[in-house]
């Protein structure tokens, strides 16, 4: 990967917004002003939505148009800092000793040091970003950890001593708000509430991501599953659920089943809750009809 | 240090006008939304709009007012100002909002005529209910059913090894393997969610719950409260308040739905599409307290009961109706939701409901094998 200064490629939101595109990711203008204000200000991103809307790709999106590497964190409940941070290799270490006999031996080398995924980040900031994925998994505990590691971005190792980031890494947190944050971090952060897209941008984000789809079977999916979202589902479909769906009803046309039946038979990639299946069913062909006209 | 520039009042005022409104703002995040409104340009009103957006991060639940604050604020167009309108939906209520003051003053007699209730009904055994309620504060956090935690605990006996202070003691003890030291995956208790029902049916039995209620805040690690009738409101930091009365007048005057009609069915919905509430119930032991006398159509109260019953650890419900014995699940919603409940137990007295909350960590036979089995 061609290293590239934040900088450079930040000059305007317009410009964050086209590179994005680039890496085909279609961010819309709000997004694309506070990636681009996150970069600027040195900020972390903070980003929450419902799931599928987005959040881990604009991540990926954001490490690519950098040309950095991304490092992930998925966060779960009784996540720790061993697991965070970093872990010493003890049996590498116990080898050691007893390898060295009589010989001096430091044990507490970087060879019996395991980089977890903020170490990582803080020892390269300048070809990382790290993304935290659903930071509201975890603990509140750890919330703190993360609070401590995003405004000094340092790492205390007993053994070691304090190290430190030689420059501000870019740092992006995603939450799906199954519970609130605490302000602290909200606070410390650039925040973006990524909502679905609107039928026009989600008809073009389908052309984008799937594979051979016409223009007109991506426009009639976006306005149907605009529709069905609208409806008080368990799981509401996501983004890339419609693609998918896109996807699977141009395979049936193509094996020769007719426009609106390969939407229907189709249904199983958009909506994977037999409960949700069951109460949109009676609906469904007038949904797909009204789409397609 | 410098004044600062007089286009930069504005953008000071704002945040001062946000916090007003109860909008947490802290003075940084004022600074960034000036610092962020330099890098932008600002080419236009979006810009300004956009950098407030991302800076100032107003909850997303909050999000229509905050653009109507900035609508008057940088436009000058108060009619803009909107207030929560008129709803069919459920209303839910988070206590700890900023909205409470005013609260307080709307419901105030209906606050005193509950703890008036409440005097009358425990005048007969009020020093019994007392000692009981006491010592089921005491037993609850360690008779609540436990998970595993994802942390260890040093321990002496049955447990892993624990290789990081393993090694220390060996390196300090020159190389010599000493007796080694474990650890054990910690256990701690699940969250216990209770559910009250405030609705007229109930009248006679609410204090006592409210009660219930607040002995198990003050003994438990992690519980939390909700009422509902009409509406859904969240009561538990009032409960909080060491002070049983002054614990229990606060969460009387939180409830704005007193002695009203059920709709049992929609507000369990509404609980469970909020993310943050549903989240109480995963793995938790929930304890429904209510007749379920549920009027009308009881589709959706199934389908609630199903999704909180595929979240919960185990799913109870408490009905003071199975106080008489010749009581038997025999109305339609009760037949409809039986399945999916894990037990349905006597709510009547808080004897019999101390003692089935301080049995749920010890396995029972589903409700519809009990049930069945009476019948």
């Amino acid at each position: 990967m061609t290293e590239v200064n934040a900088d450079t490629v930040a000059t305007s939101p317009e410009a964050v917004a086209q590179h994005l595109a680039a890496s085909r990711y279609l961010a819309d203008e709000s997004l694309a002003t506070a990636i681009f204000l996150a970069i600027r200000l040195g900020k972390p991103l903070l980003l929450e939505g419902a799931p599928g809307v987005g959040k881990t790709e604009a991540a990926k999106a954001i490490a690519s148009l950098l040309g950095r590497d991304l490092v992930r964190l998925q966060c779960y409940e009784g996540i720790d800092a061993a697991h965070a941070l970093y872990e010493w290799n003890y049996q590498r270490q116990l080898l050691a000793i007893r390898h060295a006999g009589d010989k001096e031996i430091d044990i507490y080398d970087d060879r019996f040091l395991i980089a977890r995924p903020l170490l990582q980040v803080l020892r390269a900031p300048e070809q990382r970003v790290l993304l935290v994925d659903e930071i509201d998994r975890s603990d509140h505990e750890f919330e703190a950890l993360l609070l401590e590691f995003l405004s000094d971005f340092q790492i205390s190792i007993p053994e070691r001593g304090t190290i430190r980031a030689a420059a501000q890494p870019i740092v992006i947190l995603t939450s799906n708000r199954t519970r609130e944050l605490a302000e602290a971090l909200r606070r410390r952060c650039v925040y973006h509430w990524i909502g679905y897209p609107d039928a026009e941008r989600e008809a073009a984000i389908i052309m984008l991501r799937a594979g051979d789809v016409a223009q007109a079977t991506a426009r009639a999916v976006a306005a149907a599953v605009r529709t069905i979202r609208a409806r008080p589902l368990a799981k509401p479909p996501g983004i890339a659920e419609a693609v998918e769906w896109a996807n699977a009803a141009t395979i049936l046309e193509k094996g020769g089943s007719p426009w609106p039946e390969a939407f229907r038979r189709a249904i199983g990639v958009l909506i994977k809750d037999e409960e949700d299946l069951s109460y949109i069913a009676p609906e469904l062909s007038q949904i797909v009809e009204e789409a397609l006209a | 240090m410098s004044a600062l520039p007089h286009a930069a009042g504005p953008f000071l005022d704002f945040g001062r006008l946000l916090r007003r409104f109860g909008f947490a703002v802290a003075p940084e995040q004022v600074s960034g939304f000036m610092q962020a409104v330099t890098l932008l340009g600002p080419r236009s009103m979006a810009d300004i709009r956009e950098a407030a957006l991302a800076t100032l991060a107003p909850p997303p639940d909050r999000r229509d007012e905050f653009e109507a604050h900035f609508q008057s604020h940088f436009y000058g167009d108060t009619s803009a100002v909107i207030e929560g309108d008129a709803d069919e939906e459920t209303r839910i209520k988070d206590d700890g909002g900023s909205d409470q003051e005013e609260i307080e003053e709307v419901s105030q007699q209906e606050g005193g005529e509950l703890s008036s209730g409440a005097e009358q009904l425990s005048m007969r055994d009020f020093q019994r209910d007392d000692d009981r309620l006491t010592g089921f504060q005491r037993k609850l956090a360690s008779a609540l059913p436990a998970r595993r935690s994802f942390r260890t605990v040093r321990t002496h006996a049955r447990g892993k090894l624990d290789l990081r202070r393993s090694l220390r003691e060996i390196v300090s003890a020159d190389g010599d393997v000493p007796s080694p030291l474990l650890r054990r995956r910690q256990t701690v208790p699940r969250k216990l969610l209770m559910l009250i029902d405030v609705s007229g049916s109930m009248k006679l039995h609410t204090a006592d719950y409210l009660k219930l209620a607040h002995a198990a805040v003050q003994g438990g690690d992690r519980v939390e409260i909700f009422t509902f009738g009409t509406r859904l409101t969240r009561i538990t930091s009032a409960l909080r308040i060491r002070d049983r009365d002054q614990a229990l007048a606060r969460a009387a005057a939180l409830v704005d739905d007193w002695d009203g009609g059920t709709r049992m069915g929609p507000t369990l919905l509404a609980f469970l599409s909020v993310p943050r509430f549903s989240a109480f119930a995963r793995g938790a032991a929930v304890v429904i307290l209510s007749d379920a006398l549920e009027r009308g159509d009881h589709a959706e109260l199934e389908t609630a009961m199903r999704r909180l019953s595929a979240r919960a650890f185990r799913l109870s419900l408490a009905t003071p109706l199975a106080g008489d014995p010749r009581f038997r699940p025999a109305t339609a919603a009760l037949r409809a939701i039986l399945p999916v409940l894990d037990d349905l137990v006597d709510g009547s007295s808080l004897a019999g409901l101390t003692d089935f909350i301080l049995s749920l960590a010890r396995p029972a036979p589903a409700a519809a094998v009990i049930w069945k089995r009476v019948s």
